[in-house]
């Protein structure tokens, strides 16, 4: 079996003057999950919507385990499960009546339709309100509902767009949880986000759109290598005067901010050690030194704005 | 363009089941439902105090029911003539936009089925629908006649009034044609409701009274025609048809005179030559009747069809997001 699930080349759409998505190149293995990541706008939702058949590209092609959407839509949307940005479902009958609609739409064997759909409402935490009607949900309560119909059809690849936007943080956490539980089946996961720091945790790899192209893409440490120029990000929270100075004439050190007595040490390696030393020798007082993941946040920001990197 | 393999009727069935069943336990069916009751029985009731005085004389008594009218009420047919768009515009006018603004379609697109099938589903789940109605209706009229006038119906009369129930679902038929398309070419409910009704209003109130404008716009009545007691000439009576058979009540109306109206012989102009030898008010018998309504039907079918393609080309082209 080939590793590659989803191939897509030099993929194009234009409505009118606008190239909504100007050329990208993407791939996917197999149970991976990979972070759309960029600002409303700049394509990621069209990109998408291309992948499902659901939009005709301009130009480019997509192989979707060995389908091509444009010919094959009804074998690719089998394969693909769609988590639409904030999903709608029928407010009049109840979270097992809506799945039972898309399963039969899918096709599932009927007797093995109730069954699946009992599992992956307990899966998503929503069997104890099964039985009640989704106008009473809240929005949390139907994105879980949403990831447990891409559940429940047991495809093998899941389209999720903007799952984490207009949630609250415990929403959020609990939403992330569940899709990491995807991957667990062996679901591979495409995850569309304006939020860059809250994905980056469950993504295995991320691709930064920008005006309708992929302008960086792999794991978050090597990004940060690539842009930020260095992989390691230390947090010091330490009083004393002159700390800051010294530390940034470490060897080592690309950058020091400071936020709120927080210093947020840049650096090519681990410089715990190091960075220990030196507030001894400065007879600072240290509070605390951890060691924290480069932010995608900060990677986008350097990226694309160079002044911001020299403050 | 490359061919798509796959059929697009997979998944009508599952799409007209789950429609059917929203319909039929809806709350917007169930007022239709007693609307279309309450104005139809209450014509009917009228038609049959008059009728029961004459069971003996007619014999066509049965289609009577239908189309008999004592004022102040109309005819149980000239009900239907206003209510059927209105139940059929009820409940299509948001079959397209609810599911957009429901924000379901996107992902029920993205389950492995055409959008065909959604739209078909659709279509076909409101006209099951209309037709249930429909024909919940006309037997309750021909029970009713049953009971009160003690009569039962000869076997031409009630082909001819299966006729019209047919009839009356295609013209049905038609309005929903109207109502889906304005529902995938609006985005608002209101505004796809709104159309539909205007439109409705337009062909139905509207149309006859322009036509007559346009009529003696272009042949003004002629001064020494009238005053030899002449009617209007021959090119004006044929553009006036003409003009009034663009609206789908008057093709409508025309079908049912023909088919609950034996004796109706042509339904345009008839010259007195052409009236010789014929018997005044003898029946045509059924087959003769349908030949001369066939262009009719045939005239409401075509616009079903062209409307709901209108419609399906509209939809297959349009974008899925907001």
């Amino acid at each position: 079996m080939n590793s590659i699930l989803l191939s897509v080349c030099g993929l194009k759409k234009r409505y009118g003057p606008i190239n909504a998505v100007a050329g990208i190149d993407l791939e996917l293995r197999r149970g991976e999950i990979l972070g759309l990541l960029g600002p409303n706008g700049a394509g990621k939702t069209t990109a998408i919507l291309m992948m499902l058949g659901l939009t005709e590209p301009s130009d480019g092609t997509i192989d979707i385990d060995g389908f091509d959407p444009r010919r094959d839509p009804l074998e690719v949307k089998r394969r693909v499960g769609y988590l639409p940005d904030s999903v709608g479902f029928y407010d009049n009958l109840t979270a097992r009546q809506n799945l039972r609609y898309t399963a039969r739409l899918g096709g599932l064997p009927r007797p093995k339709i109730e069954a699946k759909i009992d599992r992956s409402l307990r899966r998503v935490g929503l069997d104890p309100v099964a039985d009640r009607r989704v106008g009473t949900f809240s929005r949390g309560m139907r994105q879980r509902l949403g990831i447990a119909e891409i559940l429940m059809r047991g495809v093998k690849l899941a389209i999720l767009d903007e799952p984490t936007s207009g949630l609250d943080p415990q929403a959020t956490f609990e939403l992330l949880e569940i899709i990491r539980d995807l991957k667990l089946d062996g679901t591979a996961v495409l995850l569309s986000s304006h939020l860059l720091d809250r994905v980056q945790a469950v993504c295995d790899r991320v691709a930064l759109f920008h005006e309708g192209r992929i302008v960086l893409e792999g794991t978050v440490p090597e990004l940060a290598q690539n842009v930020l120029g260095a992989g390691y990000v230390f947090e010091v929270e330490v009083v004393g005067a002159g700390v800051r100075r010294l530390i940034a004439h470490l060897e080592g050190v690309r950058e020091v901010t400071e936020d709120d007595g927080i210093l947020r040490v840049l650096a090519d390696r681990d410089l715990r050690a190091e960075l220990a030393q030196a507030v001894v020798r400065s007879n600072g007082s240290l509070f605390r030194l951890s060691s924290a993941e480069p932010s995608l946040d900060a990677i986008y920001r350097h990226h694309f704005e160079p002044s911001h990197a020299a403050a | 363009m490359p061919q798509r393999r796959g059929s697009p009727f997979t998944g009508v069935s599952v799409v007209f089941r789950k429609e059917i069943a929203d319909h039929i336990g809806g709350m917007r069916m169930r007022v239709l439902e007693w609307l279309v009751l309450l104005t139809g029985i209450g014509a009917i009731y009228t038609a049959i105090q008059d009728l029961r005085t004459t069971t003996a004389e007619d014999p066509f008594l049965f289609l009577r029911l239908f189309t008999h009218a004592r004022s102040p009420l109309p005819s149980f047919v000239s009900v239907l003539v206003f209510l059927v768009p209105l139940v059929a515009i009820g409940l299509g006018f948001d079959s397209v936009n609810g599911e957009f603004n429901r924000r379901t379609l996107s992902r029920i697109l993205a389950q492995p089925i055409y959008r065909d099938a959604l739209l078909f589903g659709k279509f076909l789940a409101c006209l099951a629908t209309l037709a249930i109605a429909l024909a919940t209706l006309w037997l309750l009229v021909i029970g009713l006649g049953l009971v009160t006038l003690g009569v039962p119906p000869n076997s031409e009369e009630i082909l001819r009034a299966g006729a019209f129930l047919i009839v009356a679902i295609t013209y049905g038929g038609l309005w929903l044609a109207v109502a889906i398309a304005c529902s995938v070419f609006f985005r608002s409910a209101a505004t796809s409701a709104l159309t539909a009704l205007g439109l409705w209003l337009l062909v139905s109130i509207v149309w006859p009274l322009l036509v007559e404008f346009v009529v003696t716009a272009i042949y003004p009545p002629d001064p020494a025609m009238l005053l030899f007691g002449g009617g209007p000439s021959l090119g004006s009576l044929e553009l006036q048809q003409r003009l009034s058979r663009l609206s789908p009540s008057t093709l409508f109306g025309e079908s049912v005179l023909g088919l609950l109206h034996p004796s109706t012989r042509a339904l345009g102009p008839i010259f007195m030559s052409q009236l010789e030898g014929a018997v005044p008010g003898a029946p045509l018998g059924l087959g003769q009747s349908l030949l001369l309504i066939w262009p009719q039907v045939t005239g409401l079918l075509g616009a079903m069809v062209m409307l709901f393609v209108t419609a399906y080309v509209a939809f297959q082209r349009q974008e899925v997001r907001a």
